[in-house]
C-alpha cells in the first residue's frame, strides 16, 4: 500500500521532472534552482555568498547550501538544548524554553519511544529526540526566507533513514542473536511452503522501510516548497499582476501547511523509526 | 520495490537530461556531511543535553511521586487523627453532659433542701411572732386593765371627794372591788 502510494507519487514526480526538462530552457528552471542543492547561499537580491569547494580521495565533498543549513540547525540545537540541560540544574520546575522544548522531549519519550519499543526503550530515546530535533530544526529552518531545507534533499533524508536502518538491524541483532534475528524476520504461523517467500520479502522489507523513510521526508519537505513557487510563478506565467493576490493567498496557505507538515514528517519520521526498532528488537509481537 | 526502479530511472533520466544536480540523484560529499554533522550532533545532544535533561526529568518524575505519596499519607494520617479527635470529642461531650447532668441534680437537691429550709424557719418565725404578739397582748391588756382602775379610783375619788366622806367612800369602793370579776 505505502510502496504503491510512493511509486505513484514518484511516477508523478517523474513525469514532471521530464517536463521540466525537456519543455523549458534554463530561464524556466528557477523551481528546481531555488529547491536544489547549490554551491553558494543566495541572499538574492542582495548578494550571493559562494561556498569553498573541497575534495576528498577524489569525492566533491564541497560545502553546499544544504550543508550550510544543516550546520546551523545543528548549531542552534546544541546551543538551545545545552541551554535547556543547564536551567534544569538550576531547578528541577521548567520556565520559559525549558518548559517549550521539554513537552517536544517527553512527547518523543512517552509517545514515541515508550509505546512502540516498550522494555528497554530508554537506550534509544537519545537517538530519536536527536533525528526528531534535527529534523524539526532543518524543516523549519527550510521555512525562514533565503535560507534552504537540507531534510528536502535526498542525500540528507537517505542518510538519516540509513542511520535509523542501522540502529534497528544493530539493535535487533543485539537482542536476538543475528541468526535469531534472521529467524525471527518470518512470522510464526506461517505454512512451511510459504517460508522461503516470506524470508525474502520480509529480507526485502527490511529495506524497503528506510527507502520509504528516506522518500517521504524529501519529497514531502520538497513538495511543499515547489508548491509555494509555482503558485508564485503564476503571476509570471499568466504575465498578469491581477492573479498575484490568488497567488499569494494560496502561497501562504500552503506555508501554513507546510508549518503543520515540518512538524509532521519530524513527528513521523521519528515514531517509524521507533516502530521499527520496537518490531527488531521485540521480534515475536 | 516498484517505486525502487521508478526512482532510479528517474534518477537516471534526469542525469541524461544534463542537469548536474537533480532532485533525486544523491550527492556523495552531501552524505559524508550529512553523515559527520548527523554523528557528531548525536554525539553531543546525548552526552550534554539528553543525558542531562532525561535525568532530569526522572529525577523531577521521582520527587513528584515521592511528594504526592507522602501528600496521600498525610492525608490518610490526618484523616485518622481527625477521626480519632471526633471520636474523644464525642467521649469529652457525654463526660461533659453526664457532669452536667449531675450537677444539675445536685443544684436541685440544694435548692430544695434550702426551700425546705427556709420554709421550717419561716414557720419558725412566724410562730415564734405570734406567740410574741399573744403575750405582748395580755401584757397590754393587764396593764390597761391596772389603768382603767386607777383612771377608775381616781375618778371615783373626784366624784366621792366631791360628794361623800372617806368612810363612805370607803365603803362603797370595797363593795365595787369585791363586785370586780376576778380575773
Amino acid at each position: 500500500m505505502l510502496d504503491t502510494l510512493t511509486a505513484n507519487s514518484a511516477k508523478l514526480a517523474a513525469d514532471t521532472l521530464k517536463q521540466v526538462a525537456a519543455g523549458q530552457g534554463e530561464k524556466d528552471n528557477w523551481i528546481m534552482h531555488h529547491v536544489l542543492d547549490a554551491d553558494k547561499l543566495d541572499f538574492k537580491p542582495f548578494f550571493e555568498i559562494q561556498l569553498p569547494h573541497f575534495s576528498l580521495f577524489g569525492i566533491d565533498i564541497s560545502i553546499t547550501k544544504h550543508v550550510v543549513f544543516m550546520w546551523l540547525a545543528s548549531l542552534l540545537l546544541i546551543i538551545l538544548m545545552i541551554k535547556v540541560s543547564k536551567s534544569y540544574k538550576k531547578s528541577l520546575i521548567p520556565k520559559g524554553v525549558t518548559n517549550f522544548f521539554e513537552v517536544f522531549i517527553i512527547f518523543v519519550r512517552d509517545e514515541i519511544a515508550k509505546p512502540t519499543i516498550g522494555t528497554g526503550y530508554q537506550q534509544f530515546v537519545p537517538y530519536l529526540l536527536t533525528a526528531f530535533f534535527f529534523i524539526l530544526f532543518c524543516n523549519f529552518l527550510g521555512l525562514v526566507p533565503f535560507s534552504a531545507t537540507a531534510t528536502s534533499n535526498i542525500s540528507v533524508t537517505a542518510t538519516l533513514a540509513i542511520s535509523s536502518f542501522l540502529v534497528t538491524q544493530i539493535s535487533g541483532m543485539r537482542k536476538n542473536g543475528i541468526f535469531g534475528y534472521f529467524k525471527g524476520l518470518v512470522p510464526h504461523g506461517v505454512p512451511i511452503a510459504l517460508v522461503p517467500v516470506m524470508a525474502v520479502v520480509e529480507f526485502i522489507g527490511l529495506f524497503t522501510k528506510p527507502f520509504a523513510l528516506a522518500i517521504r521526508l524529501f519529497a514531502n519537505m520538497t513538495a511543499g516548497h515547489i508548491i509555494i513557487f509555482a503558485l508564485i510563478s503564476l503571476i509570471f506565467v499568466m504575465k498578469t499582476v491581477y492573479v498575484a493576490p490568488v497567488s499569494i493567498a494560496l502561497a501562504l496557505f500552503i506555508y501554513l501547511l507546510e508549518i503543520l507538515v515540518a512538524l509532521l514528517q519530524a513527528y513521523i519520521f521519528t515514531m517509524l523509526s521507533s516502530l521499527f526498532i520496537g518490531m527488531a528488537v521485540h521480534q515475536d509481537h | 520495490m516498484l517505486s525502487v526502479l521508478l526512482l532510479f530511472s528517474l534518477a537516471r533520466a534526469s542525469a541524461e537530461s544534463g542537469e548536474s544536480g537533480s532532485l533525486l540523484s544523491p550527492n556523495p560529499g552531501l552524505i559524508f556531511w550529512t553523515v559527520i554533522t548527523f554523528a557528531i550532533l548525536l554525539i553531543i545532544l546525548k552526552k550534554f543535553a539528553w543525558k542531562p535533561i532525561l535525568e532530569a526529568l526522572d529525577k523531577r518524575e521521582a520527587a513528584i511521586k515521592e511528594s504526592m505519596e507522602k501528600a496521600e499519607k498525610a492525608k490518610e494520617d490526618a484523616q485518622k487523627i481527625l477521626e480519632e479527635n471526633k471520636l474523644s470529642n464525642k467521649k469529652y461531650i457525654e463526660e461533659a453532659q453526664k457532669m452536667l447532668a449531675e450537677s444539675r441534680a445536685d443544684a436541685e437537691k440544694v435548692k430544695e433542701q434550702i426551700i425546705n429550709q427556709s420554709k421550717a424557719e419561716a414557720d419558725k418565725l412566724k410562730a415564734d411572732a405570734f406567740a410574741e404578739i399573744s403575750r405582748k397582748k395580755d401584757e397590754a391588756f393587764d396593764e390597761l386593765k391596772l389603768q382603767i382602775a386607777d383612771i377608775a379610783i381616781s375618778a371615783a375619788e373626784k366624784i366621792i371627794n366631791e360628794n361623800l366622806n372617806k368612810d363612805v367612800q370607803s365603803k362603797i369602793i370595797n363593795k365595787f372591788i369585791e363586785e370586780l370579776p376576778k380575773n
